[in-house]
């Protein structure tokens, strides 16, 4: 039966992982992630699930074991944060190339130094161009849907690749908010079996798996991640509203607050559209055509999308959880591109906020919206609650 | 365990030919011989290194059997993650067959760079073969040392010049190092008769936990020899006791192979280039004393882990 | 899938589409690369010295050493043999000779 609970966003992941009972599991600890092992763990020792669950000596040993597993034909899932994605580094690309379908619980944490267990977006942004779907998740039920959903979408015939669906350290992964879960039954039906392409183990039909590919051969294999993203676009809504049948609950690639008619307009990820919503109302009941729009999935990105919401706004602001130190963050380089491919003139203001656990109050919001509606727009970044 | 060549002809062996491994390059003989012996079906994970890169240059194999590497340093962590799905797959009726696990890696791959991975893999106790092929250096880079490379040896990042006679440290010993994870089986030895790789990988196959194999295996660029030599010299590397060929099961230790007599440690140095210093200037007799000293020594170390002696003919 | 990716076929693909999945390579596809090429010298064996003792076809790094349903050594396949003389040195009846390819001029050896 469906349930609403009081849980974490940890926990509402762990949650989800266990109505998955993923075949293999291999994970390793580290803030603000391990609550999502540690709980799974406990669901193996209580024989809630009977996953294989490998507990590696390291994250850069979680993941080839995840990768290898899913490139034997298993399904895999996993979570990490800040230091240990970055000691995965390395094998993400292989699991993108591999056409590993693993759903990996990315609980965003800065990364040192200086060391910091505190949420920005340094660590998945890291991680941009890897070939993985990036799902940015605003609270523990998205968190908890997205994984479910997750497993559909890596595993679309069309896509086969790697997501990673985040969620905001501490803000999001500890909170405890009410969560409504589907029932196990539903999950199981919704998820299915994998059935793996060209598996390892068919001993029968022996395959090579990461040959050493030379310049003639190499781009063409790349050439194909790039159309497995292009068909995550082509395909997520329908995943979507798969999910929405059996939950009630619509994820849409971009999340538009308000923006229809809005002639200003924040551009957030994850938890922080929170704040950035509530002042849009407060702005609206005063006039102010404001509006917020999340950007939920951001590899792929949505560009076409994002320049169609944002393209008949009279201004625009960008919020990045990460540097891109000598260069643009992230998230404003990508809005920035889609804008002038949709040739949009749309005055920006790239801000960067939120590093390593900073707060975001409503006041910073209303200031962003202020500058906006003053057309106080500069090409520099801003640093939002920086002291200076 | 006894294995009789003539049983084995008919088997088709795991690695075809058309790789591109040196003419002479002892890796693709230790996986002829250690895997002839092995009825079940394979799943083999390999470590970066001459032997992965040199097999699978795209879009042709030479692995008949499923094969896997993902990268350098996490071969042991690759075979944990394929043993786990097949564990997974077989508990839940996706897999019926019986397949077992093997692993190769270099030294590189094995003794420096991947040493933590399979440490963790082999206390985990997966179930899988960890074969490591070792020539004693980096050699898909061309030929550094590693903890592997002997002393005095001349490696292209501790090269012999007119002040450090080659590599000054002592190789790690990475068996002993493994053994001391309590698994069942470890064994070290060289292609240096025509059944013992066959015997003691078959042994550490058919054997459930973790097990590992340290065969030595020349290089011919790095060692500088003749490539007709791999026999030769592996022979030589077993009976100047430069590289003692034992087992461990169950944590008792046994030399499996001891000369009949003592062989200088010259004949095993002279036929290769990496140590060719050692045959030059007034240094040369110092230094050629020092070699033997320390055979004796890590011999000696040895027979007294065995509980052992030694009686050559001499 | 499978069908398409025979070695041959594989070796150039026309376009990006044409390259299977994952970049995966099919077993034993490496039967197709003539490494005989490689050779400066041939081993020449002479089956009336064999006893099919079997050594040079254990140690042989190319699996070149052709034996016959009996479990004999039944000659030498050129299309893989690199000429290392591997099985020249470990043979204890000389039954195998390394000759240079110059001797051979109109025979690559190849199948
Ligand atoms: C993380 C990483 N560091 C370095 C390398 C470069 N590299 C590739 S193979 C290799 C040496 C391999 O040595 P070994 O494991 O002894 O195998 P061999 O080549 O001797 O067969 C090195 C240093 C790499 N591929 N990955
Ligand atoms: S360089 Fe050495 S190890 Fe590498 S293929 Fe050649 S002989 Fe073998
Ligand atoms: S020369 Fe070398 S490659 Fe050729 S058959 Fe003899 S051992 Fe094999």
């Amino acid at each position: 039966m469906p349930r609403r609970e009081i849980i974490s966003g940890n926990w509402a992941f762990a949650e989800a992982m266990r109505q998955i009972n993923p075949d293999v599991v291999a994970a390793y600890p580290i803030t603000p992630s391990t609550d999502i092992p540690m709980k799974f763990a406990e669901f193996v020792a209580n024989g809630k699930v009977d996953t294989n669950f490998v507990t590696v000596e390291s994250e850069h040993s979680a993941i080839t074991a995840c990768v290898t597993a899913a490139a034997a034909g298993a399904r895999v899932m996993t979570a990490s944060s800040a230091n240990g994605v970055a000691l995965m580094h390395e094998i993400f690309p292989i699991a993108a190339f591999f056409r590993n379908p693993i759903v990996f619980g990315l609980v965003n944490r800065s990364l040192g130094a200086p060391i910091n267990i505190h949420c920005d977006h340094s660590d998945s942004m890291g991680e941009r161009d890897a070939g993985w779907v990036h799902l940015y998740c605003e609270d523990a039920q998205e968190a908890y849907d997205s994984a479910i959903l997750a497993v559909r979408l890596a595993e679309h015939k069309d896509i086969l690749s790697p997501v990673f669906v985040c969620q905001d350290g501490f803000i999001t992964s500890h909170s405890f908010e009410a969560v409504s879960m589907l029932d196990d039954e539903t999950v199981k039906s919704f998820v299915g079996e994998r059935d793996a392409d060209l598996p390892l183990l068919d001993v029968d039909n022996p395959v090579t798996y990461g040959s050493f590919a030379m310049s003639e051969y190499y781009f063409e294999i790349k050439r194909q991640q790039v159309e497995a993203h292009r068909n995550v676009l082509k395909h997520y809504d329908s995943v979507a509203r798969d999910y929405e049948s059996v939950s009630g609950r619509f994820y849409p690639k971009l999340d538009k607050y308000r923006t229809d008619d809005a002639d200003f307009i924040v551009v957030v990820m994850s938890s922080a559209s929170g704040v950035v919503k509530d002042v849009v109302d407060e702005l609206r009941e005063k006039g102010v055509k404001a509006g917020c729009l999340r950007i939920r999935m951001f590899r792929p990105f949505p560009a076409a999308d994002v320049a169609e919401v944002l393209g008949k706004a009279k201004a625009v602001a960008v919020l990045d959880r990460a540097l891109s130190i000598g260069g643009t963050a992230p998230l404003s380089a990508e809005v920035k591109s889609a804008l002038y491919d949709a040739g949009a003139h749309v005055p920006l203001q790239s801000c960067v906020y939120g590093l390593g656990g900073r707060d975001f109050f409503p006041q910073h919001a209303m200031e962003i919206f202020a500058d906006l509606q003053k057309g106080n727009i500069r090409a520099e970044e801003r640093y939002i609650g920086l002291l200076e | 365990m006894a294995i009789r060549l003539k049983d084995y002809t008919e088997k088709i062996s795991p690695l075809s030919g058309g790789h591109r491994l040196c003419p002479g390059c002892g890796a693709p003989t230790a996986v002829h011989q250690g895997l002839m012996g092995i009825d079940s079906p394979l799943v083999v994970v390999n470590a970066t290194g001459c032997l992965e890169v040199s097999t699978t240059v795209y879009p042709f194999s030479a692995w008949r059997v499923p094969w896997i590497h993902t990268a350098f340093e996490n071969a042991g962590a690759g075979v944990s993650g394929v043993e786990a799905a097949y564990i997974a797959l077989k508990k839940r009726g996706k897999i019926d067959k019986d397949i077992k696990f093997v692993t190769f890696g270099g030294d590189g791959g094995t003794y420096d760079i991947g040493l933590q991975s399979l440490s963790g893999a082999l206390e985990r106790g997966h179930d899988f073969t960890y074969i490591c092929y070792n020539n004693q250096g980096y050699m898909n880079t061309g030929a550094q040392r590693s903890s592997a490379t002997p002393r005095r040896a001349n490696a292209t990042t501790s090269p012999a010049g007119t002040v450090i006679p080659g590599k000054l440290q002592r190789a790690k010993d990475l068996t002993a190092i493994v053994e001391a994870h309590h698994i069942p089986y470890v064994a070290q030895t060289t292609l240096f008769n025509a059944t013992d790789v066959a015997e003691k990988v078959k042994k550490a196959v058919e054997t459930p936990g973790p097990a590992f194999v340290n065969i030595l295996v020349p290089c011919v660029l790095f060692w500088g020899i003749d490539p007709a030599l791999q026999h030769e010299i592996c022979r030589l590397a077993a009976d100047t006791r430069f590289w003692p060929v034992y087992e461990v099961e169950n944590g008792k230790w046994k030399i499996t192979y001891k000369p009949k007599k003592r062989v200088p440690i010259e004949e095993f140095l002279k036929p290769q280039a990496r140590y060719r210093h050692l045959f030059k200037g007034d240094t040369s007799k110092a230094l050629l004393e020092q070699a033997q000293a320390d055979i004796e020594f890590e011999w000696q170390e040895l027979l007294d882990r065995c509980g052992e002696t030694w009686d050559p003919a001499d | 899938m499978k069908k398409e990716m025979n070695s041959a076929e594989m070796a150039r693909p026309k376009k990006w589409q044409d390259v299977p999945m994952a970049g995966v390579a099919f077993g034993a596809s490496a039967e197709a690369v003539e490494t005989g090429q490689w050779r400066s010298i041939r081993p020449v064996w002479d089956s009336e010295k064999c006893i099919s003792c079997l050594l040079c076809w254990n140690q042989c790094p190319d699996r070149a050493i052709l034996t016959d349903e009996n479990g004999k050594v039944s000659g030498i396949d050129l299309f893989f043999c690199k000429g290392c003389g591997i099985c020249a040195h470990v043979c204890p009846k000389d039954a195998i000779e390394m000759k240079p390819e110059a001797d051979f001029p109109s025979d690559s050896g190849s199948r």
